[in-house]
């Protein structure tokens, strides 16, 4: 357990240490609450299909566990970079162990990003429905967990910096965009339909948008069922690129 | 081979072309200081890389305590630690918790962890900058603070990467203290490589030279001296790999700096 813990350890105080970081990472999902809310709030309430707000916030929370989510994982990159991988390759301990300490400590502050954000959505008027709050914290937690343990198996690949903007353009934004964070996914079209019905994101959104009592496109039993399979699918596949890592 | 605790046979590592070691074949025995000699980029830390789990190899094998380096890795990493060449520090962490973070992976006792950490601490004289973040230390701190790191657990095997390079005389005199009395009072084993040919005479038991992948010459550092008919290792080390300089590939550190800047802002 120690190494496991140690691991997870490192990864918050990385995150508490570095303001610069959690405030910059606010800035995106402040600003698609402001544009996007406020901005497409009225249309979509003429269109009757009721408070915007409330349908988009839940979406924005998931982004930002997403994105830092992601990034956790892709923080691999850098430890090899600075060397400090080396350290943690070396020890006498599974790669398992470590991967999972890892994996553990990205995801919970990608949860504390997310809580961050549903407060501020609160203050800007979102108004969920608490009484599932358990289960809401479950959707974040598996959704922190799966994209952290996508972005270890990524950064377990890749060498340099220069492939960095790659990862963003070609996975964070279309899992992002096509996730139905921002559109409800009933009425677009099939080919869009079934896009989406890819992007494991899809999921952990309607589930937490479900979870705040806002209406569910694929039901939230589906929901956990999708999410959950991805989750471990993604963690055995970091798993192993991560315990391959030469260097 | 009984009593050899590094057994490598005929190890060869290829980076496409190019082959950066080249069939080599050594063992050291248990309890020996062994210096690993050879011009930049000759294939010493290939060699170590590939000793350390970190590298799969092309070809050969390499034993640890009996362990096979490839098919036994979690084994094998029991048995040795390593300062490596590079920075392999935490830099947003502080120098204690550093120490603290190698001390759990390790599985060092806390109690244990503590008194060998502000002991190690107090040699490379970092004791009074222990809460301080690592990306505030000058290089040198940096360098003091690996190797106090590296000398936390007392493992069987330690390999020691260019451990001195850049340390003034009176560190580079407490460190090896340290490491000659780690190595008789706890039996460890040293395997280390050097630019400084007095370091590696007064403090090698056995050397070993390798250079463009090959080994070129084994054996004591007195033993070296009188092959090549010369009254210094230097000189030996000059006659047996010859005057030319060595190309070595810069490392993509500073080029990844840059990076980081820029994406941080």
């Amino acid at each position: 357990m120690g190494p496991i813990y140690i691991m997870w350890l490192r990864q918050l105080k990385r995150y508490f240490r570095s303001r610069a970081r959690m405030i910059g990472s606010l800035g995106q999902p402040v600003i698609f609450l402001l544009a996007f809310g406020f901005g497409f709030g009225r249309i979509y309430e003429k269109a009757g299909a009721g408070n915007y707000f409330q349908f988009l916030a839940p979406g924005v929370i998931s982004m930002a566990v997403l994105f830092t989510a992601l990034f956790s994982g892709i923080e691999i990159i850098w430890d090899r970079q600075f060397g400090f991988l080396k350290e943690t390759l070396v020890a006498p301990v599974s790669r398992l162990n470590i991967m999972v300490g890892r994996t553990l400590g990205g995801a919970t502050v990608a949860m504390f990003q997310g809580l961050i954000v549903l407060g501020i959505s609160f203050l800007m008027g979102f108004r969920p429905n608490f009484q599932s709050i358990l289960v809401s914290l479950l959707f974040m937690f598996l959704i922190a967990v799966l994209f952290t343990a996508l972005g270890t198996a990524f950064a377990s690949q890749i060498n340099d910096m220069q492939s960095f903007p790659l990862i963003m353009n070609f996975l964070v934004m279309p899992l992002f965009f096509f996730s139905g964070a921002i559109f409800p996914l009933k009425e677009i079209s099939p080919a869009l339909t079934l896009a989406v019905s890819f992007n494991p994101l899809a999921y952990g959104v309607d589930g937490l948008r479900a979870s705040f009592g806002g209406e569910s496109f694929y039901g939230m039993g589906i929901d956990f069922l999708v999410l959950t399979f991805f989750c471990f699918f993604f963690l055995a596949l970091g798993s192993y690129l991560f315990s391959k890592i030469q260097i | 081979m009984k009593n050899s605790i590094i057994a490598v046979k005929k190890l060869t590592k290829k980076f496409g072309d190019f082959t950066a070691v080249n069939n080599i074949s050594f063992s050291v025995s248990k309890g020996e200081i062994f210096g690993f000699l050879g011009p930049n980029g000759a294939g010493k830390t290939t060699t170590i890389k590939m000793l350390t789990t970190l590298l799969l190899p092309t070809g050969g094998e390499v034993f640890l305590d009996g362990h096979d380096s490839v098919l036994e890795q979690n084994e094998v990493r029991k048995t040795f630690g390593i300062v490596i060449q590079d920075q392999s520090l935490d830099d947003e962490l502080t120098a204690a918790e550093n120490m603290e973070f190698h001390g759990v992976l390790y599985q060092v006792p806390a109690a244990l962890r503590q008194q060998r950490a502000e002991e190690l601490l107090r040699i490379v004289e970092l004791w009074d900058r222990r809460d301080d973040l690592v990306k505030r230390f000058s290089g040198g701190m940096k360098r003091r603070l690996e190797i106090a790191r590296g000398l936390l657990h007392h493992p069987k095997i330690l390999f020691l990467d260019e451990p001195t390079l850049g340390l003034d005389p009176q560190t580079r005199y407490h460190i090896w203290n340290h490491i000659l009395s780690l190595n008789q009072k706890a039996d460890v084993t040293v395997f280390f490589t050097t630019h400084d040919m007095e370091e590696a005479n007064r403090m090698a038991s056995r050397i070993t030279i390798i250079d463009r992948g090959k080994i070129i010459a084994q054996g004591t550092p007195s033993e070296l001296k009188k092959k090549s008919k010369v009254k210094t290792l230097e000189e030996a080390f000059i006659k047996l790999t010859g005057k030319s300089l060595r190309d070595e590939d810069a490392s993509d550190i500073d080029t990844m700096r840059q990076h980081k800047k820029m994406w941080r802002r």
